[in-house]
């Protein structure tokens, strides 16, 4: 196993782990401001997906399928905020989970009705495809070298907005006290729509730029959605922080894990065998991970002790 | 009696009559219909017991659903390729026979349910309803990988399994079968609400420090209601197997979990005959809309937003009034 191979699958790690982050990110912010579960995030990251593709293939421009994902989901999460979500703030769990599961339902097969069962696809611009070398003679695709890039300036840039501008002191005190942000004189209501706007905006831009790599298809949200709550669970609730470390450890360790894991059996098992177990347990890594971070921290890395 | 009693009681008749003169009509595609909602209504049975009861909003009982699935896939599998199991250390052989397979997949969900269950319960609240939603995809990645047993393709059984004393291929008989469990579990739900136990579990759903004042122990109590809830449900996987004679993992995935809940929440969460009427009006809708339109399923979206938003005591709610708080 040369160093170039491990080079190269750190980065794809990274390049997953940032992409898990945007998801994760909007739904801790989501939870940590309203106190809300919300499973149609996977729905918001398809919205996005599929409003890229479609500019994509009518424009032929890579740039305004990106601008169009951001305003779909945006339009969406903020639409669906003010018409079902806003109802559900003093709701507990179980009714969140619920109507946001029959969110999944309208969104996805709404989306099926919309555009077909079969996939679009939405491809990488010219200028962002075929690969550059790297310090060290590694050739990678520029494309997810730029993905990385725009993970990592977007976390960035979430945490300048949370921590120096008037909406990030909002969106803090809302996290801790919410009546008392209403009582000085705060639109808490318009302060939610804004917060999940931009939850949904993230996803979007998650799924346009991952449905450049990937098919952009019906139901594309879901699997990532259960990472992101891995991400969460591993990183403690509430916290942009735990969300980026979660998600890049999340993302290194199923694509190292899916690498490694196979090797590392081969020493000491016959190669069919090796591959088989080495596979399924790879499968399993993340969750395993997620369960050890349980039993060592239940409230997660970053997150409040309860 | 209460109106919740009498709807009930015409359940249980609804229950009988309506496939019995679907059978005497020489209709057994209705029979089977029925069947799938009494099975499915079984696995509601089950999380009802962990949702009702305990209070604990499980995501991911599908995980259970297919253990039990599994285990009459693999142990069929094997009864009908005639390779044993294991032979060393000891001799392991398939099995075609319902009983000793619901004995299997009782114990194995059981068991899967008690380790999911002893890590989930660390926790509370939100974190429990990712993280089991978590070790139920954890499950169906696994079995999609499982090339022995199918992996993605599933594993077909050829011949449905035999019960002593029963023609299981004639579908009214497998529906008699299906309904008396259902109604075995509904009564072992009836018993488990009123027992100490039951009380015990109701006091630690809504105030657990006052159930540690007493000196007994919550999570231990919600780990126990878990594990049952989730035994429940594997059985009605190894029905849901046999009723289609296949396995694959889509029976563990994160939209069978959340179908489950639907069951459970559509009728009435914590009522008894909940899941029954849940299962029999999804069955429903599946196979009238199902019919009319491709996309039932956005309509399906829109009445569970309604009862969700507008009628919170699910259908029995709507019918049978609130729930008495002192049951």
């Amino acid at each position: 196993m040369s160093p170039i191979l491990i080079a190269e699958q750190v980065l794809n790690g990274l390049q997953f782990g940032v992409m898990l982050f945007l998801m994760a990110a909007g739904l801790t912010l989501i939870f940590g401001v309203m106190g809300l579960i919300n499973l149609a995030h996977g729905s918001l990251y398809m919205v996005g997906a599929f409003a890229a593709a479609a500019v994509a293939g009518l424009t032929g421009s890579f740039l305004l399928a990106l601008i169009a994902a951001l305003a779909a989901a945006a339009i969406a999460g903020a639409l669906v905020e003010i018409v079902v979500i806003r109802r559900l703030y003093a709701r507990d769990h179980l009714d969140q989970v619920l109507a946001t599961f029959a969110l999944i339902l309208i969104f996805s097969e709404g989306t099926r009705w919309i555009f077909g069962s079969f996939p679009l696809f939405l491809d990488i611009p010219g200028w962002l495809s075929g690969p550059v070398t790297l310090p060290g003679g590694i050739a990678y695709p520029l494309y997810r070298l730029v993905l990385i890039g725009a993970g990592l300036a977007v976390a960035a840039g979430l945490g300048l907005l949370i921590s120096r501008t008037r909406i990030g002191i909002q969106i803090r005190a809302g996290e801790n006290d919410r009546e008392m942000i209403a009582a000085l004189g705060v639109d808490i209501s318009k302060l939610y729509t804004i917060v999940f706007a931009l939850g949904a905006a993230l996803a979007g831009l998650a799924g346009a730029l991952v449905g450049a790599i990937q098919s952009v298809q019906v139901a594309m949200g879901e699997p990532v959605l259960i990472l992101a709550f891995v991400v969460i669970v591993i990183g403690g609730i509430g916290s942009i922080r735990g969300a980026l470390v979660g998600a890049l450890l999340v993302g290194l360790t199923d694509t190292l894990g899916g690498i490694f894991l196979p090797e590392l059996f081969k020493l000491f098992l016959d190669p069919a065998t090796a591959t088989a177990v080495g596979a399924s347990l790879a499968s399993m890594a993340i969750y395993i991970l997620m369960g050890a971070v349980l039993i060592w921290r239940p409230t997660g890395l970053f997150g409040a002790p309860a | 009696m209460s109106r919740e009693t009498i709807l009930n009681a015409l359940l249980v008749a609804g229950l009988v009559a309506l496939p019995l003169g679907a059978h005497l009509a020489g209709e057994p595609f209705t029979v089977t219909l029925a069947t799938r909602a009494v099975i499915l209504a079984l696995a509601a049975v089950g999380l009802n017991i962990a949702l009702g009861l305990g209070g604990l909003v499980s995501l991911g009982h599908a995980a259970f659903f297919g253990v039990g699935g599994y285990a009459m896939g693999i142990l069929a599998s094997h009864a009908q390729s005639y390779v044993p199991l294991m032979e060393a250390p000891f001799l392991i052989e398939g099995t075609k026979s319902m009983p000793v397979i619901w004995l299997v997949a009782v114990v194995a969900s059981a068991l899967a349910a008690l380790l999911i269950g002893m890590l989930s319960l660390r926790t509370s609240g939100v974190y429990f309803i990712m993280i089991t939603l978590a070790f139920g995809q954890m499950l169906y990645y696994f079995a999609i990988g499982w090339a022995p047993y199918g992996g993605e393709d599933g594993l077909p059984i050829y011949v449905r399994n035999g019960f002593p004393g029963l023609n299981t291929l004639v579908p009214i008989q497998f529906y008699a079968l299906c309904l008396v469990v259902l109604l075995l579990a509904l009564a072992l739900h009836a018993v488990i609400a009123r027992s100490p136990f039951g009380l015990a579990l109701d006091a630690a759903r809504q105030v657990p420090e006052r159930v540690r004042a007493v000196g007994l122990n919550p999570t231990r109590l919600k780990l126990a209601a878990f594990t049952l809830s989730g035994a429940i449900t594997g059985l009605s996987g190894a029905l849901f197997a046999d009723l289609n004679r296949f396995v694959s993992p889509t029976m563990l995935s994160w939209q069978m979990s959340g179908e489950i809940m639907v069951l459970v929440i559509l009728g009435g969460t914590g009522r008894l005959f909940g899941p029954v009427v849940g299962a029999a009006v999804f069955v429903a809708l599946d196979h009238h809309l199902g019919g009319l339109t491709e996309f039932w399923q956005v309509w399906l979206g829109v009445i569970l937003l309604a009862v969700v938003l507008f009628a919170r005591g699910g259908l029995i709610g709507l019918i049978a009034g609130e729930r008495r708080t002192d049951a």
